[in-house]
């Protein structure tokens, strides 16, 4: 929780400095974190201030808030990522299925869940088809300039998958391997970032990711922690990599300027901790190891 | 709004020298289309020349068994690629027939450049047909009865009057050639599409990147369309009698 505010702290100081000295202060928000790493005496005074606030009613206490529909939550999310969301016959579930059903409950709505390319989710959020999109979606500085992201709901890792008999290691040996990523997730940015634009393969979802890395078509898939499990327990001669890649934390994604939603969703999300609800949904999808 | 867009055109082209990637993926989705192409008329050349060698065989004698084998062939794969999508194709090519080959661009190209191959040969078939069907009967008559081939026929006297009649069509097949290679996302060849969807991915941003990826298809078609007019122009030049 402390962490999640000290992020959006961040976020908040970030675009304060980018809106101070436009857009080529891009290393600002970096020294930000630390501040706000540092302040997070004052992280917790605004935690419980939040709280507080939550106590009375979540939706009553926030101002008008924007919908695609009226008295319909519609949520985005790309259902090919177990156990965040996945299909189960022919409903989409999961924990940001769960976790967004609940919030809808408390905000008095009904929940409407949209199935889509995870890479045309913000797009879709931005120009206000679905209201919110909830995909296990990390929140980064530079998203944050395109949309708001709600507090984190959960903690995510980026892990390595390899063949069994791979000669892959640990993270250092993927320099110069084919990397498969699913597209647009901060996988795909990392390993961008670090291997080399031209050894990473983005695939339309991370099942397909897995496919390749099944056929031999790439060396690796770098992807979300929880799905990984959920592919190599699926698909024999796979292994998840002991050493973690990069841990980060995962938000609600809401248009910038539907700020009372946000605010909403952060009110419910805050009650929905406070009563162990996200919890139980958590530990009900991810068994402890 | 100036502002959201100022912030878009910088996260789009200048941030982390994002404007590589569509420099690039221009680069691969030329690449990719022109390969087809080639192979794609060759084939459609070849499939064409089959059906309409079959057609145009004279009534009432016997026909050719060896040429109604090839025009079989060829009416299956005519069916079978006009018949599916070519993103299925291409799904099919990579996950199913070539499931081994390594996820490399060179692979990811070969492998495009193969599928668009053969899906625009479907398509080009047909138009080089209609072109040599489009030839007065008496051509070949007269070719014939000069004492020319029928080989020596189609060669000089019937292919050049038939290509300038389907020039037209065949540039609007070069068209949708370029643009359809936008589905080579699918297996993660980073074409220009793709260039625009990484972005995407990376910044958030949506407005800039594909109305600049669209801005760059559109030019490119309108070069092509230049380029073909010309062509045609010059083909033309000894028309007027």
């Amino acid at each position: 929780m402390k962490k999640a505010v000290a992020m959006m702290m961040t976020a908040a100081m970030g675009m304060a400095m980018l809106a101070g000295c436009g857009s080529s202060s891009s290393e600002a928000p970096a020294s930000a974190a630390s501040e706000a790493s540092v302040a997070s005496e004052a992280s917790a005074v605004s935690e419980a201030a939040s709280s507080a606030a939550a106590e009375t009613s979540a939706a009553e206490t926030t101002g008008e808030y924007k919908l695609a529909t009226d008295g319909v939550l519609t949520m985005g999310t790309n259902a090919a990522f177990p156990p965040y969301e996945y299909y189960e016959g022919d409903s989409i579930v999961g924990i940001d299925a769960e976790i967004s059903q609940a919030i809808a409950e408390k905000l008095g709505l009904t929940l409407e869940i949209v199935d889509m390319d995870f890479n045309s989710l913000v797009s879709a959020v931005q120009a206000g088809k679905i209201d919110i999109s909830a995909a296990g979606m990390t929140v980064r500085e530079d998203r944050l300039e395109n949309v708001d992201f709600t507090d984190s709901y959960a903690t995510g890792v980026q892990v390595v998958i390899v063949a069994e008999d791979s000669d892959i290691a640990s993270v250092d040996d993927l320099a110069g391997k084919l990397i498969g990523v699913q597209d647009a997730t901060t996988g795909h940015i990392y390993c961008s970032d670090d291997f080399g634009e031209e050894n990473v393969v983005a695939y339309n979802n991370g099942a397909m990711a897995v496919q390749a890395l099944k056929d031999g078509k790439v060396d690796c898939v770098v992807i979300d922690q929880e799905p990984a499990k959920n592919f190599v327990a699926v698909n024999e001669g796979l292994k998840i990599l002991d050493t973690e890649y990069v841990t980060e934390d995962y938000a609600i994604a809401v248009a910038k300027d539907n700020t009372a939603l946000k605010d909403a969703i952060n009110a419910a999300m805050a009650e929905l901790k406070e009563d162990g609800t996200i919890q139980s949904i958590l530990d009900k999808y991810i068994s402890a190891e | 709004m100036w502002e959201t867009l100022k912030t878009g055109f910088y996260q789009t082209f200048i941030l982390d020298n994002n404007y590589m990637y569509f420099v690039q993926g221009v680069g691969i989705t030329l690449l990719t289309t022109v390969l087809a192409l080639v192979i794609g008329v060759a084939l459609g050349i070849i499939v064409a020349l089959v059906r309409s060698a079959h057609d145009q065989q004279q009534q009432g004698k016997r026909k050719n068994i060896v040429l109604g084998f090839f025009n079989v062939l060829a009416n299956i794969y005519l069916t079978v690629i006009r018949g599916t999508p070519a993103m299925v194709q291409l799904l099919i090519m990579w996950f199913v027939i070539w499931a081994s080959a390594r996820s490399t661009t060179q692979n990811m190209v070969i492998c495009a450049v193969l599928t668009f191959g053969i899906n625009s040969g479907a398509y080009v078939a047909e138009i080089i047909r209609s072109g040599i069907m489009s030839i007065d009967k008496g051509q070949m008559e007269a070719g014939r009865s000069l004492g020319l081939s029928y080989a020596t026929t189609m060669k000089s006297v019937i292919i050049p009057q038939a290509f300038k009649n389907v020039l037209p069509a065949l540039g609007n097949e070069l068209i949708t050639l370029l643009k359809e290679t936008s589905i080579v996302t699918v297996i993660g060849l980073k074409d220009l599409t793709k260039g625009a969807m990484i972005i995407q991915g990376k910044t958030y941003q949506a407005i800039v990147p594909f109305l600049a990826i669209a801005a760059i298809y559109l030019a490119m078609v309108m070069i092509l369309t230049t380029i073909l007019g010309k062509v045609e122009r010059s083909m033309r030049k000894n028309d007027q009698r």
